[in-house]
């Protein structure tokens, strides 16, 4: 069984620091990791290697700097890791993003094995959106799971997979022919913390690194900024509320008018012990 | 009402970048487990006027079996058309059939504007849909406009983090999509005097794509915080985030009955678990009551709770973001303020409950 990890080096945007003028993130100052949801898609990945045994492999679409991001992957178990790297992904919106990223994940089958499974996490925290995942399963024609909570078995035989995901107002278990694409949530596991010898293997890991002119066959006008549809019109701070009113006075004032706001609808209050 | 309506001859073609052959707002009249999603009507209270403003229709798209009747509700609340396709397949969100339906019934009467709502199953459509459309999608949009002269979709979403608002155009590709928050927008009063047109549509599904099963569904409440049906939520951020003060936390919500809500960042500490995340990344919530202790505000934050009924904020710092969309801004140390809240809550429940009895 062959499973690829689609993972990110993202900025630590909770702690990024915008331009007080631009709005844009100021890079010098902040931190980049690896998307945090992407640590629960390798971890799903490397467990059904431990189970059913196979290979995963890794890839990630940055600058350079995302070999850390690949290091990380390797850590925790993944065989061979992978990169787009070159300056035409730059400025990609999702669908340039997942057009890249299925591009090079048929070069991984042709340079590997063909896949069976490709894992992504639920969402990066830069991005926020979770379309990147279904993207790269319609552009392969895969069927794709998100919000996938568990992966209940894997029929590699009948090339069949169960998994639970969560839907609208619960869960279903869905069974799905293989090759497909799960988006996972991050409830589905814990990831590990690096074993001794995977993390001296990552230490000097080099991934294979392939630039816009080593993918055969890809279409240039659908990466990056040209292959994005969408566009950032403008960046402003939220709508400033007017403000209501300030609750002043002793601490003891603050909660006689606490107590008297909570209590003008009683019907509100759902007591718990029997009257 | 029209009952069926199937076109003879169709335009089957599809050119993205043909602006001008791309006319009216569609929404997708999300139906899960036989019911509409509140988020539907939410769409359709937010579309109309930009479709007015457009001079073209309205349309919903209901999909499933057995959803025909949810018609004349979408009509009701504002929609001109409503394109129905009822069929056995559609009994279970699928995304491969749901997208082949409704990628047909997109290419069939190009809508210029297609709206979901951001929930799993109509996120997971949406992805599918743009990406073989190859069109832009915008993620979880918090603000709806248009531009009447270019006629573009202004899409408006918290970025990097929360931190921001981005406004996002697709300005040369149709249809333009977007995903909404469920209820970050009200839904309207239904007017069942409105006159609408109900189109029921016919696609066809490829074989390969019904090899997918759903062999069992199960219907829970998110993680059983009941942040979602709660009247009253007692929400806490890293201003109180260590064990006093989710314990404080927990005794006010108690003593009201409320749920509990909680940052991302006190959810990143562990102090709780994430399904009782509200906002961005978490879950968006309405209640009558929005308590927010030491809760700052991110953006992020307020995204899932601004339209709450009364806000009220409790924090050490008056300039808090929080402290400004708070209906009652109380600058107190939660720690000291907290205790003799419950305290007081407590006893006047007590007052309460008494003159219950002696009625």
């Amino acid at each position: 069984m062959h499973t690829l990890v689609l993972v990110k080096q993202v900025p630590d945007t909770k702690n990024a620091k915008l331009h007080p003028v631009t709005y844009t993130i100021d890079r010098s100052s902040t931190v980049n990791i690896t998307n945090p949801s992407d640590l629960h898609a390798v971890e799903a990945a490397v467990r059904l290697k431990e189970t059913y045994g196979g290979i995963v492999s890794s890839l990630s679409m940055g600058p350079p700097s995302a070999v850390e991001t690949i290091r990380e992957t390797i850590q925790m178990g993944v065989d061979h890791g992978f990169m787009i790297s070159d300056r035409a992904f730059a400025g990609a919106d999702t669908l340039a993003t997942a057009y890249a990223l299925s591009i090079a994940a048929q070069k991984i089958e042709r340079t590997v094995s063909p896949l069976d499974l490709i894992i992504t996490g639920k969402m990066t925290i830069d991005g926020d959106t979770g379309q990147v995942g279904p993207g790269v399963a319609r552009r392969l024609g895969w069927y794709v799971l998100t919000n996938v909570v568990d992966i209940v078995e894997v029929q590699l035989k009948d090339r069949l997979m169960t998994v639970r995901r969560q839907n609208n107002s619960g869960y279903e278990v869905v069974r799905t022919p293989l090759p497909a694409l799960l988006a996972v949530d991050p409830s589905i596991n814990k990831p590990r913390r690096a074993s001794m010898p995977n993390m001296v293997r990552a230490a000097r890991y080099q991934p294979t690194i392939w630039s816009a002119n080593d993918l055969e066959g890809v279409d240039r006008s659908k990466l990056g900024l040209k292959g994005s549809p969408t566009i950032v019109r403008k960046v402003f701070p939220p709508p400033k509320p007017e403000g209501g009113e300030r609750v002043e006075g002793s601490l003891e004032d603050q909660v006689k008018f606490l107590t008297k706001i909570l209590l003008e609808r009683p019907e509100w209050i759902k007591t718990r012990e029997k009257v | 009402m029209a009952e069926e309506h199937q076109k003879e001859v169709v335009d089957e073609t599809v050119d993205v970048k043909d602006l001008d052959a791309w006319r009216g707002i569609w929404i997708y009249g999300e139906v899960h487990d036989g019911e509409l999603e509140g988020v539907a009507l939410e769409l359709l209270h937010a579309a109309r006027p930009l479709a007015d403003a457009l001079e073209t229709e309205l349309g919903a798209v209901l999909l499933g079996s057995g959803v025909k009747r949810h018609a004349e509700t979408l009509i009701a609340h504002g929609a001109d058309n409503v394109y129905v396709v009822d069929h056995p397949e559609l009994a279970n969100y699928r995304t491969e059939v749901y997208h082949e339906a409704l990628y047909q019934l997109i290419v069939r009467y190009k809508p210029e504007i297609m709206l979901f709502g951001s929930t799993a199953n109509g996120k997971d459509l949406a992805s599918a849909i743009a990406t073989d459309l190859e069109t832009g999608l915008t993620a979880d949009t918090t603000m709806l406009g248009v531009n009447k002269e270019e006629r573009l979709l202004e899409a408006s979403r918290p970025a990097f983090g929360g931190n921001i608002m981005a406004t996002i155009l697709c300005k040369k590709h149709r249809p333009q999509m977007a995903t909404v928050r469920p209820r970050v927008m009200r839904a309207g009063e239904p007017d069942v005097t409105r006159q609408g047109k109900i189109n029921e549509e016919s696609v066809t599904f490829s074989s390969q794509n019904l090899l997918k099963t759903i062999i069992e569904t199960v219907k829970e409440s998110s993680g059983d915080s009941g942040l979602e049906t709660a009247d009253i939520v007692v929400a806490f951020g890293k201003g109180v985030g260590d064990q006093r003060g989710l314990e404080m936390v927990q005794a006010l919500a108690g003593v009201l009955g409320a749920a509990v809500g909680a940052s991302r960042d006190v959810v990143e500490m562990g102090l709780i678990g994430r399904e009782h995340q509200v906002g961005q990344t978490g879950v968006t919530v309405m209640p009558k009551i929005y308590i927010a202790i030491g809760i700052s505000g991110a953006v992020q934050h307020l995204v899932g709770m601004q339209n709450s009924g009364t806000i009220i904020a409790i924090n050490t710092d008056p300039e808090a973001p929080i402290m400004k969309i708070a209906h009652y801004a109380v600058v107190a140390d939660a720690y000291a303020l907290l205790p003799k809240l419950t305290a007081s809550l407590n006893e006047a429940l007590k007052e309460v409950k008494r003159d219950v009895l002696t009625v």
